[in-house]
């Protein structure tokens, strides 16, 4: 069983739902990387999504942009990013790490020489944002030679016998994601997910993650009564860009503490039948 | 010899090309690959597409034989595909009227566009007034800066022009913020990309409004010289002027040669001569050859030209790289104005700084061979929009 599957099972015992913070990998800086991760972890993460650095983020909007530019500033590359997990997993062998980025940092690597490494670093998903189903067949099957979970997106405008093809491949957690549009925008239609969520429970199996414009402890709360976990990013991006070096772990801290907080609020499904 | 197919029904040609984008991107693509599909074969599209380009772009664009300049070289023969004289100045439009027919088929009401040099831009904006349609053009805010006449008629046609301020604020970043516009908009929003690029099918839908361009000259040529030339030459960036002349002419054992933009030299690092220089990677939609570093971060490319300051290339042309069917050379900034100013002074025309790059090799070829060889260049803009640069290079100011 895999760390992914380990936490969401014991969630699931608690009835609990799953809180994954997003940072990119070096923002705001290489040396603060293991203490934040550690941070979140204190304050309530139960999956770490980890942003690999890209020049071109075509699908994240302008704040995990920033965050992405500030961080190759110092010449974070995906090796520095392993480097990075393998460091966090010498004080962490249970919280789950998923890189979260682009196709071509990893072809530049190379599919064996990534997986492995990525093994022995301790990742265990890796949900690259511009490989659609369609392109990952080879691709699945190198990570899954070192049991790491392909972790993929569905959208607000995904058909249904697409979803279906989706849920195939996908392992770990679904990330949906919740709005037209890219990371950090704010117009998420809470009514919508529920339906399209109802609609994902009848041909997924796998815990179902949202994700995208969600910026508050209110909306983390109604979220957290529909899906398995949120995934918050851009509104904790913005926290780090805000924060000075002495007060940035404590203010990270406050600020995914009161999103774990909103969440262990939640009534799961209530939410659904009382609208 | 083989009858050649691709891109196979992903879009690939060969390993390259496809659909590397964002869940959130597939439906809008999918719902254009079916409209395309359906549009590509209808009679009603393509005579409208036609008789766009006959009345309003003034197609066909003639065939001339630069002589004067091709006795001065003293060899083979130069002969010149005008895609200058189109309106708007470039082959650009040839793509925006096909996809903006399209766009309205599909009942779209606002069209978004990226654009480097503000030709591709220009173009849209021109079939945007053209249609009655709203138009938004996302540019680096160093393009803006360094295209400003450009920047200018956009207005005059009435888009809306939005600096791009991340990243390199050069073309790939106004790609980047095109998508995001797009993935945002999805409903009532066709994005026209300007080149041979992107996720499937943008290569080839290109590519095929495009090809008018080979279409015309495989047909001009038997006409006016009773056979095909020894050889097309065409610059390349993202590709699209290229293809368009080369694709028509893939069957058949003619020499292409595509023209990279070699800046400032190969050995100095600036340059945008992907095909030369680059490792395929994923960027934009598709996989291709990119330039990029160890890590596959995407390195800031250099040109004089900045319709080829790109840091990708169409699949399309990658894969005629890897199956030797094209050749693909760089030629620098230097070569370029050289034959530039060759053009002016020889010919009466001013050329575009990209179809320069291919004058220049052109140029290097015809002495080479003997004078009853014929050299087709895609003369795929005109040198308007260059005034300030070639000025700025010879140290002038109005």
């Amino acid at each position: 069983m895999t760390r992914i599957t380990t936490v969401f099972d014991k969630l699931r015992k608690q009835n609990r739902k799953a809180l994954i913070p997003f940072i990119t990998a070096g923002d705001p800086d290489p040396a603060l990387m293991i203490p934040l991760m550690h941070e979140l972890v204190k304050a309530g993460a139960d999956v770490i999504e980890l942003g690999v650095p890209f020049s071109d983020p075509m699908a994240d909007g302008p704040t995990i942009q920033r965050s992405s530019e500030r961080a190759l500033k110092y010449g974070v590359g995906l090796k520095d990013v392993l480097t990075m997990v393998e460091e966090f997993r010498k004080d962490d062998i249970a919280t789950p790490v998923v890189l979260m980025g682009y196709a071509n940092p990893i072809e530049a690597m190379g599919y064996e020489a990534f997986t492995a490494r990525a093994r022995a670093c301790g990742v265990d998903g890796v949900l690259t944002v511009d490989y659609p189903p369609e392109e990952s067949a080879e691709w699945v099957a190198y990570l899954n030679r070192q049991q790491i979970d392909a972790i993929f997106l569905l959208s607000p405008t995904t058909p249904l016998a697409r979803i279906e093809q989706v849920a195939k491949m996908a392992q770990g957690y679904i990330y949906y994601v919740s709005l037209k549009g890219v990371t950090g925008a704010s117009n998420l239609d809470l009514r919508e997910v529920a339906g399209r969520l109802a609609q994902l429970r009848s041909c997924i199996s796998i815990p179902i993650g949202v994700g995208f414009g969600i910026r508050d402890s209110m909306t983390a709360k109604a979220v957290a009564g529909l899906a398995d976990a949120v995934v918050i990013g851009s509104r904790i991006i913005e926290e780090i860009e805000n924060s000075t070096r002495e007060n940035l772990l404590s203010n990270v801290y406050r600020l995914v503490k009161s999103l774990r907080s909103a969440i262990d609020e939640a009534q799961p499904e209530t939410l659904v039948s009382h609208h | 010899m083989k009858v050649y197919d691709l891109p196979d029904g992903g879009g690939h040609f060969g390993p390259y090309g496809g659909v590397f984008v964002a869940e959130t991107l597939i439906a809008a693509l999918e719902e254009l690959r079916a409209q395309y599909d359906r549009y590509r074969e209808d009679a009603d599209f393509q005579a409208e597409f036609a008789y766009e380009l006959k009345h309003y772009v003034g197609r066909p664009s003639p065939i001339y034989h630069a002589k004067r300049w091709s006795a001065h070289l003293g060899g083979a023969q130069i002969l010149l595909k005008r895609e200058d004289l189109n309106h708007t100045g470039a082959h650009k439009i040839n793509n925006a009227i096909g996809q903006a027919l399209l766009a309205r088929r599909m009942g779209k009401s606002r069209v978004i566009a990226e654009t480097g040099a503000g030709q591709h831009g220009v173009a849209t904006a021109t079939v945007a007034a053209r249609y009655g349609m709203k138009c938004i053009v996302y540019m680096g805010s160093v393009d803006v800066e360094r295209q400003a006449a450009n920047v200018y008629r956009m207005k005059l046609l009435g888009a809306t022009v939005v600096p791009v301020e991340s990243g390199s604020r050069t073309l790939k970043d106004a790609l980047n913020e095109a998508m995001r516009d797009w993935v945002t908009n999805i409903g009532d929003t066709f994005y026209i990309i300007g080149t041979v690029a992107g996720p499937h099918p943008y290569p080839m839908m290109v590519r095929d409004f495009q090809a008018i361009i080979g279409r015309e000259a495989i047909v001009q040529m038997q006409e006016e010289y009773g056979r095909q030339p020894d050889a097309l030459i065409a610059c390349v960036g993202g590709g699209s002027n290229a293809i368009g002349l080369f694709y028509p002419y893939l069957d058949s054992d003619i020499r292409m040669i595509g023209v990279e933009a070699a800046g400032r030299g190969i050995e100095s690092g600036e340059h945008a001569a992907t095909l030369t220089t680059g490792r395929p990677g994923v960027l934009h939609g598709n996989r291709t050859y990119l330039i990029q570093d160890e890590n596959g971060q995407i390195i800031e490319t250099h040109s004089i030209s900045a319709g080829l300051d790109y840091p990708g290339v169409g699949p399309e042309h990658a894969w005629l790289k890897d199956s030797n069917r094209a050749e693909y050379i760089g030629i620098t900034d230097d070569q370029a104005l050289e034959a530039f100013h060759a053009l002016c002074h020889y010919e009466g025309i001013i050329p575009a700084l990209e179809s320069s790059h291919a004058l220049a090799y052109a140029a290097q070829l015809a002495p080479t061979l003997a004078r009853d060889k014929l050299l087709l260049v895609n003369l795929s803009g005109r040198g308007d929009k260059d005034m300030a640069t070639v000025a700025h290079a010879s140290d002038i100011t109005f």
